[in-house]
C-alpha cells in the first residue's frame, strides 16, 4: 500500500459568513516532504488554503485528509501540534523571550525540561540565532529578520512532519529575505518536512518549490513543476512568467 | 488643621481605617467581578451592549442619590457599610470591565492567530497570551477606579457608612474647615498612594516590552 498524500483536498470550497465565496472547487495532493508553493495575487484564496489546513478555517464544502485522515476526525488541538505555522507577521509572543517563544509547542506537549532545553538550543542553531546570544532576549529586541527566524524556530521546535508558511519573508529586507530563502532551502534538505509555502513572489516560488499551485480568484489555475512553469503556455501563467523574465533582463 | 488631626489622631486612624475597608472591599469585589465579565463580553460580544451599557448608566447617577436608591434592598439596606460597598462597586465595575475587554482585545491579532495555530486551547490563550498582555491596561482600569473608589468613599459617610467623609460632613454642618480637611486630607493622600502603587505595578506588568 502506498503512503497516502500528506495533505489532499477534494473539491473544496470555503465561504465566508457573509457567504462571500474566497475559494471554489480546490482539489490538490501535498505529497510527503516536498515544498508546494501556492502562488498567486493577493485575494487569490492562498492564505484561506493554508488556513483551511490547520483548521483557523473550517471548509464549507469538499474534503480535506491530512496523512489519510479526514480534517474532522483530527482533534483539532492535537493536528494543530503536528503542525508547523510560521506568518509573514510572526506573531511572537512580545511577553517571551526568545527561549519560551520557540520553546511554546514543546512545552505545550510537556516535554521533559533536559529534552525541551536540548531541542530549543538545536533549534535556534538550526535557525542561525546562537541561544547564547539570542535565547534571553524579548522579540522587541530583534531586527525583523531575527524575529523571523525565532517564528521559523518556534514552527520547527517540535519537529513537526508538515509545515505551513504564510509569506514568512514578506516583510524582509531583499538581502535578508533572500539570506533565509537560501537558508530555509537548504534547511529542508536537511529536514524533509512536507511543506505548503504561500507567495506573490514568482522568484520565490521558483526558488523554493518542487511545485508550483497557481491561484487566482478562489480557483487553481494548475500545478507545475518550476521548470514547466516557465515553459508554460497557459494564459494563467504568461503574465507570472513575463514580470519574471522582465525581472531578469535588468539585470542582463 | 495639623493641630485638630494630631488632637484627633484615635478618631482620624479609625476613620482612615474604615474608609480604606470600604474601598478594599468594594474593590476586591469590583474585580472579582469586572474582569471575568470583561473576559466574557471578549467571548460573547453580543452582551457587549448591555453590560457596558449597563454599567455606563450606573456611572451617570450621582453618588448620594445611588446610595439612596439602594436603601431599600433586603439585607444590603440593614446596615449602611453594606450599601456603600455595593454602590461602590458598582461604581468601580465600568473602567474595570472597559479596560479588561479593551485589553484583551487589543491583542495583536497575529500573535492570537499564531497561538491558536500553535495548538494551544482557548484557555491556554486567556491564561498565558491575553490576560498577561492585557494585564498592563486592565492594572490601568482597577487604578482609576481604585481613586474614584477613594473620593465617592467620602459620601458614603452620608447614608452613615463611616469612613474619612464624617470629618468632611461633619466640618461642613460646623462650618469649620479644619475638620473638612481633617477629612479630605487623608483621603487625598490615599488616593495619590493609591494611584503610584498601582502605577508602579502597570509598570512592572509591562516593562519587559514595546
Amino acid at each position: 500500500m502506498t503512503d497516502p498524500p500528506a495533505i489532499e483536498f477534494a473539491h473544496v470550497q470555503y465561504r465566508t459568513t457573509g457567504n462571500r465565496i474566497l475559494l471554489n472547487d480546490l482539489s490538490l495532493s501535498v505529497q510527503r516532504g516536498e515544498i508546494l508553493m501556492l502562488l498567486g495575487a493577493s485575494g487569490s484564496g492562498k492564505t484561506t488554503t493554508l488556513k483551511l489546513i490547520n483548521g483557523l478555517l473550517q471548509a464549507s464544502e469538499g474534503q480535506i485528509t491530512i496523512d489519510g485522515k479526514p480534517l474532522q476526525d483530527w482533534d483539532l488541538i492535537r493536528l494543530r501540534r503536528h503542525i508547523g505555522y510560521a506568518i509573514q507577521e510572526v506573531g511572537l509572543f512580545p511577553h517571551y523571550t526568545v527561549r519560551d517563544n520557540a520553546a511554546l509547542v514543546p512545552r505545550l506537549e510537556n516535554w521533559p525540561p533536559q529534552k525541551l532545553k536540548a531541542r530549543v538550543d538545536e533549534v535556534l542553531h538550526m535557525v542561525g540565532l546562537p541561544p547564547q546570544e539570542f535565547a534571553a532576549r524579548y522579540p522587541n529586541e530583534l531586527s525583523g529578520g531575527q524575529r523571523q527566524r525565532v517564528g521559523l524556530a518556534r514552527a520547527l521546535a517540535a519537529d513537526p512532519p508538515i509545515l505551513l508558511m504564510d509569506e514568512p519573508f514578506g516583510a524582509l529586507d531583499p538581502i535578508t529575505r533572500v539570506a533565509l530563502q537560501r537558508e530555509f532551502k537548504q534547511l529542508q534538505q536537511r529536514l524533509n518536512k512536507t511543506v505548503v509555502f504561500v507567495t506573490h513572489d514568482v522568484g520565490e516560488a521558483l526558488l523554493l518549490g518542487d511545485r508550483i499551485a497557481l491561484m487566482e480568484s478562489g480557483r487553481l489555475s494548475g500545478v507545475f513543476a518550476p521548470r514547466d512553469f516557465l515553459e508554460s503556455s497557459d494564459p494563467a501563467v504568461k503574465p507570472y512568467v513575463e514580470a519574471f523574465r522582465a525581472m531578469q533582463q535588468v539585470f542582463d | 488643621m495639623f493641630n485638630f488631626i494630631f488632637s484627633h489622631k484615635r478618631e482620624v486612624l479609625a476613620l482612615t481605617g474604615e474608609h480604606l475597608w470600604l474601598v478594599g472591599v468594594s474593590m476586591l469585589l469590583a474585580i472579582a467581578i469586572g474582569v471575568p465579565l470583561g473576559i466574557l463580553l471578549t467571548r460573547r460580544p453580543r452582551y457587549r451592549g448591555v453590560v457596558l451599557g449597563g454599567s455606563n448608566i450606573v456611572q451617570t447617577i450621582p453618588s448620594l442619590a445611588l446610595f439612596g436608591l439602594l436603601l431599600p434592598l433586603p439585607w444590603l439596606g440593614a446596615r449602611a457599610d453594606r450599601l456603600a460597598i455595593l454602590a461602590l462597586m458598582l461604581y468601580a465595575l465600568l473602567p474595570i470591565i472597559q479596560n479588561t475587554f479593551v485589553g484583551i482585545t487589543g491583542v495583536d491579532p497575529p500573535v492570537r492567530e499564531a497561538a491558536a495555530a500553535m495548538g494551544m486551547t482557548s484557555r491556554q490563550i486567556l491564561w498565558h497570551v491575553e490576560l498577561p498582555l492585557a494585564s498592563g491596561v486592565i492594572v490601568a482600569g482597577i487604578r482609576v477606579a481604585t481613586v474614584i473608589c477613594v473620593g465617592l468613599a467620602t459620601i458614603a459617610a452620608a447614608i452613615g457608612a463611616g469612613g474619612l467623609g464624617e470629618f468632611i460632613f461633619r466640618g461642613l454642618s460646623m462650618v469649620d474647615n479644619r475638620v473638612i480637611l481633617a477629612g479630605a486630607v487623608p483621603a487625598a493622600i490615599m488616593a495619590l498612594a493609591a494611584d503610584q502603587l498601582l502605577g508602579l505595578a502597570q509598570r512592572l506588568l509591562t516593562r519587559k516590552r514595546h
